[in-house]
């Protein structure tokens, strides 16, 4: 059952407000991929997870502050954007279920893959610095 | 940065790795852990050698990818444990 929308709907603004593409459908995520196929991308797996709220969206934004980073960004959100999420995870197949988490691709490969467990406990400066590490991936 | 809910020790809510003084390891979702022991949501469980892979070798693939939820919940004694940290300090090689 997806969360109720509008509990989720600031969550999801904490990046959409900041130019991140929201992709709430498999479709979508797959534009998303084929129109960013000739650059870097990135699609964030969002959740109502407490480490979502406190360390992984302020440490996305904050490494997203530098000039080495993606292309474009895109996100999903778990447990209610059901399909786009099932999509995004099916292209990393060797990836547990993990949220919230981040994808990353390279000319439509994906080439970084940033699981939950990082984000955990953690402070948005210490997400920026591991996420603009796998920056260098792109 | 904590929690909610102090009474459940440092780690709660955050993926850990117990090492234990026998063959088994253990990555789990820490709900509490007390001087009796840890309790795992979304765990999973590996011994030394088991599918070809030494538990470093588990481990390293869990640092990079994750950890696959096996068992739902399970209760780790204190006395089979060795050691409890948190997989992101984990240092990938």
């Amino acid at each position: 059952m997806p969360y109720p929308e509008e509990m989720v709907a600031p969550m999801r603004a904490e990046l959409t407000d900041n130019g991140v593409e929201e992709l709430r459908t498999a479709d979508a995520v797959k534009q998303f991929l084929e129109r960013n196929k000739d650059k870097s991308a990135m699609i964030v797996l969002n959740s109502v997870c407490g480490c979502a709220a406190g360390a992984a969206r302020p440490g996305i934004l904050l490494s997203l502050e530098g000039d080495k980073k993606p292309a474009a960004v895109g996100t999903v959100f778990a447990g209610n954007d059901t399909d786009a999420v099932a999509y995004v995870r099916s292209l990393v197949p060797q990836a547990p279920p993990s949220s919230p988490s981040v994808y990353m691709f390279k000319q439509g490969k994906p080439v970084a893959y940033v699981p939950r467990h990082v984000f955990e406990g953690g402070y948005p400066e210490s997400v920026a610095e591991h996420l603009r590490n796998e920056y260098a991936k792109l | 940065m904590g929690t909610f809910h102090s009474d459940k020790g440092a780690l709660h809510g955050m993926t850990v790795v117990v090492k234990t003084t026998g063959k088994a390891v253990y990555i789990g979702r820490c709900d509490t852990q007390t001087p009796d022991g840890i309790f795992l949501n979304d765990a999973d469980k590996h011994e030394e050698g088991q599918d070809g892979k030494s538990n470093a070798e588990y481990l390293q693939t869990a640092a990079q990818w994750g950890h696959w939820p096996r068992i739902k919940y399970i209760s780790i004694p204190a006395r089979e444990i060795s050691e409890v940290t948190r997989l992101a300090d984990l240092k990938q090689s």
